[in-house]
């Protein structure tokens, strides 16, 4: 465990993404395959499920460390984690412990939920007195579910590239999806064998476009462009693989029976296909609105009445897997001419005019992208293969204004006035260089009051901090702001400043790691 | 206004101007100007212009001295040295603070009082240990009254801050350590390796480190920026500096930096992410709660005012183990979380 927790604390504590790395590199390097699979399966943000109220782990904190329950929750206060209050108010250990993280995980965490209660008191009892301070952090993390460490997947990935050499993308292709860190795991993560045996529910990892800010002219020449609508739903993707039909969010949340409209266009792709598209709620030829596609996304099953009255579709627009190829190598123009020879099993198409003539003619036809319920347009290059994360020059956004940003949810603050019970007053932030959240705007309306209401709890249960009236979150929520300007400013850390920034909807689609980078934000700035 | 801290009101009393000995016509540690002040030490929500008179321990005078001016009127007694001043029995006893830091003891018709100011009970190279006394009333600091405050043996902490220095040596770092000039600053000074790198000093810790050098405290040899060669190479540097400089342009001229800062704070996380700092050490010159309980148990004390800190939080876990306990509230600040120290360094770091 000592290992784990330095890698935990150093990760922590650092502000540099490349010191980061490095911790990941020469952990990954060192730990044993087992450690290591463990060590992949809590950095990429999996968790077992809970197996005790924390209530219970307090008081039993509270009673190994001889305090009273009312002195332990100041002291919860005063440190703002739980498992950090925990690990700080414990005596010190009276044992050592030479176990790794996998001994830990597989004997005692995985384990923990099937006891009754008494049994996993004195486990957990046990288990504190052969742990120091930075162990048992590490420790109750791991069993509250609360194990956050501010790394990405893509950082994670990236260590695990160089500390063994296979490429980036097999890494994330084989991290998606289902799985947990079995004994062989790490072994088959880190295989060079392309052809192990991938799991037949994996999706790839999904390619994502930038927003276009120069003028869209400086793209050269229209006929190498390949040009779509920008919808405004759920980005998905489409398995048809062993006869079966898997649908994936760009959350990587397996989706399936939320949507059986899109499961049954699934099921008539023919074997081994891939589709990348967009659900969308969606009747008489043309998307509802987004707040109505929500009401189906919280939802684990459907009932019939919803179904009816918010039936979804799936848009698609392109083509990763065709005939149990991969396709993503091949240039966009011929994944295209094959995805409509697809076209025919039920996929919703919404034509583009076959011919417009030239940037401006196309400007225009992107002005009437409100009308349609779309954002924007999409610029896709006819060449471009389909690749892993954000790379930039190949496909672009060419979004309607106003501006739109993904940002996550960092302070929150009571409102006023009726609203003073209330956490309404919000700061979001985005990723700076080091990957460190940067405040850009701060927004108090847009929200419905029952979101305001779940936001409220989501503020009490996840505060990290307190200073005065504001209180430091853990970064979770997504949200989608809007705002009318943007400039340079010298009063604001991040170097921005935003005009009338509102939020425009709660993103529950998205995780922090995808929000909007600074850099990306900067480029807004008209010249 | 003034209500009773000892028994006998005319012992010990607290005033809108500070802890007041009637009887002895003095004060302790007082935030208005007196004629006569009995300074714990020199830390400045303790020490305040403006006295008429000083007294301290004789091992805290210099640095007294530089804190406040050279025309002060200062008077120093060696630590269990007693004074009788109107009939009450007064003497200083080694608090383990910083250099001189002292508690200061009076006694009236066999009735004790004990004012702590600032100690810690751990080990430190640099002033003269913590001694307990026996007393009726005590009053004590609590700035880490809570009990997710423990610290380490310092010998692990002054292995982690050397192992941090030569991570950043390898990495050509400087290393930039802050902490308080006086007090926190010579502590880490006692434990840095000098055979690792040069050790160079911020304007403000070198003042103090003079002060304590003329006091017969060893420190390992240090180096101010003014004496360094043009084009000096810093990535192999440790600097000591205090936390005003954090963010600051002076910070420039070091090129890539690692910065950590020393504080008992620090044994959060949300503090040291709050600080924005790549390291925090856990290394505090107050007592840690353990030490704290202790220290209260070893004075016999059947008063204990709590002040300094988390007194409410201390004064309730005292009364439900049976004792009597009370907050007094005084105007001193402690060790101050986040930006504020800073605020209160600025003005010497000029
Ligand atoms: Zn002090
Ligand atoms: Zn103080």
């Amino acid at each position: 465990m000592r290992d784990f927790a330095t890698l935990y604390l150093d990760l922590d504590s650092s502000n540099r993404t490349n010191d980061k790395v490095a911790f990941m590199v020469e952990y990954f390097r060192t730990a044993s395959a087992e450690d290591a699979g463990w060590a992949v399966y809590f950095l990429t943000g999996r968790r077992p499920k809970r197996p005790f109220a924390s209530t219970k782990f307090q008081l039993w904190a509270a009673e190994t460390a001889g305090i009273s329950p009312w002195l332990f929750t100041e002291c919860y206060d005063a440190v703002g984690d739980l498992a950090e209050t925990i690990a700080l108010v414990l005596p010190p250990p009276i044992e050592t412990n030479q176990e790794g993280l996998a001994w830990w995980v597989q004997n005692v965490l995985l384990g923990l939920a099937k006891e009754p209660e008494e049994d996993q008191r004195r486990i957990v009892q046990e288990c504190w007195q052969r742990l120091t301070t930075p162990e048992r952090l590490v420790f109750n993390k791991l069993i509250t579910g609360a194990f956050r460490v501010g790394v990405s997947q893509e950082l994670v990935v990236r260590a695990l590239s160089m500390s063994s050499g296979v490429p980036q993308a097999t890494l994330s292709h084989r991290l998606m999806g289902d799985w947990t860190a079995g004994s062989l795991f790490f072994e088959s993560l880190l295989s060079l064998d392309q052809d192990a045996s991938e799991d037949l529910s994996r999706p790839y990892p999904f390619c994502l476009a930038h927003p276009l800010e120069a003028a869209a002219s400086s793209l050269g020449d229209l006929s190498e462009w390949h040009v779509e609508w920008k919808w405004d739903g759920i980005r998905a993707q489409v398995i048809r693989r062993g006869g079966n039909t898997y649908v994936w969010s760009r959350g990587e949340e397996l989706i399936t029976s939320r949507f059986p409209e899109i499961a049954a266009i699934g099921d008539r792709l023919p074997e081994g296909t891939v589709i990348d598209g967009e659900i969308l709620a969606w009747s008489e030829g043309r998307p509802l609105p987004f707040a109505e596609l929500q009401k189906r996304i919280g939802r684990k099953t459907v009932g019939a009445k919803l179904l009816q009255s918010v039936p979804v579709t799936l848009i698609a627009f392109d083509v990763l897997e065709f005939e149990g190829v991969d396709l993503r190598a091949r240039p966009l123009s011929d994944r295209v001419q094959i995805l409509d020879q697809l076209k025919t099993t039920g996929l919703v198409e919404v034509p583009m005019p076959k011919t417009v003539n030239g940037w401006s003619e196309l400007a225009a036809i992107r002005d009437q992208a409100r009308d349609l319920r779309v954002e924007g347009l999409m610029l896709k290059r006819k060449s471009s293969v389909y690749g892993v994360g954000r790379k930039r020059g190949d496909w672009w956004k060419w979004k309607l204004d106003p501006f739109t940003i993904d940002a996550v949810l960092i302070y929150a603050q009571r409102g006023s006035g009726k609203r003073a019970s209330l956490y309404t007053d919000y700061t979001f932030a985005v990723w700076n260089d080091e990957r460190q959240l940067v405040p850009v705007a701060k927004a108090y309306s847009g929200l419905t009051d029952a979101e305001i209401k779940e936001v409220d709890a989501f503020v009490r249960k996840n505060t990290q901090d307190k200073f005065g009236p504001v209180r430091t979150v853990t970064p979770m929520l997504v949200m989608e702001l809007a705002f009318e300007g943007i400039q340079k400013s010298s009063r604001h850390k991040s170097g921005i400043a935003v005009r009338f920034p509102r939020i425009a909807r709660w993103r529950h689609d998205k995780l922090p790691a995808d929000a909007n980078t600074l850099e990306e934000i900067k480029r807004l700035i008209p010249d | 206004m003034s209500f009773a801290v000892s028994e006998n009101p005319k012992l010990l009393s607290l005033t809108d101007r500070g802890l007041y000995c009637e009887v002895g016509d003095f004060y302790v540690d007082p935030w208005r100007s007196v004629d006569r002040a009995i300074i714990t030490h020199a830390h400045s929500d303790h020490a305040r212009w403006g006295m008429k008179h000083y007294l301290c321990s004789r091992e805290g005078e210099g640095v007294l001295r530089r804190r406040l001016s050279p025309e002060s009127h200062i008077t120093s007694y060696a630590y269990g040295e007693e004074i009788t001043l109107n009939g009450v029995r007064v003497s200083l006893h080694p608090a383990g603070h910083i250099l001189g830091s002292a508690q200061v003891r009076m006694e009236l018709d066999g009735e004790v009082a004990v004012v702590s100011g600032d100690y810690k009970t751990a080990a430190d190279a640099t002033c003269t240990p913590f001694e307990p006394i026996r007393c009726h009333s005590f009053v004590t600091e609590c700035t880490f009254g809570l009990p997710i405050y423990r610290w380490q043996p310092d010998e692990e902490i002054f292995a982690d801050i050397n192992g941090w220095w030569q991570e950043n040596q390898a990495k050509g770092r400087c290393s930039i350590l802050m902490g308080y000039a006086l007090g926190k600053s010579q502590r880490a000074l006692s434990g840095l390796d000098p055979k690792q790198g040069p050790i160079i000093v911020h304007g403000a810790v070198h003042a103090m480190n003079e002060a304590y050098r003329e006091a017969g405290i060893t420190l390992p040899e240090t180096r101010r920026l003014g004496e360094l060669p043009a084009g000096f190479d810093f990535s192999q540097a440790i600097v000591l500096a205090p936390p005003s400089v954090q963010g600051s342009t002076w910070l420039r001229r070091f090129g890539e930096v690692s910065c950590a800062f020393m504080s008992g704070w620090m044994a959060v996380r949300g503090a040291k992410r709050r600080r924005a700092m790549d390291r925090g050490f856990v290394l505090s010159d107050h007592v840690d709660w353990p030490s704290l309980l202790g220290a209260i148990e070893a004075t016999g004390a059947e008063r204990i005012w709590a002040t300094h800190g988390y007194t409410n939080i201390l004064v309730r876990h005292l009364r439900e183990q049976g004792k009597w306990a009370e907050v007094l509230s005084t105007e001193w600040e402690g060790e101050q979380d986040a930006s504020e120290a800073g605020a209160a360094e600025q003005e010497e770091s000029a």
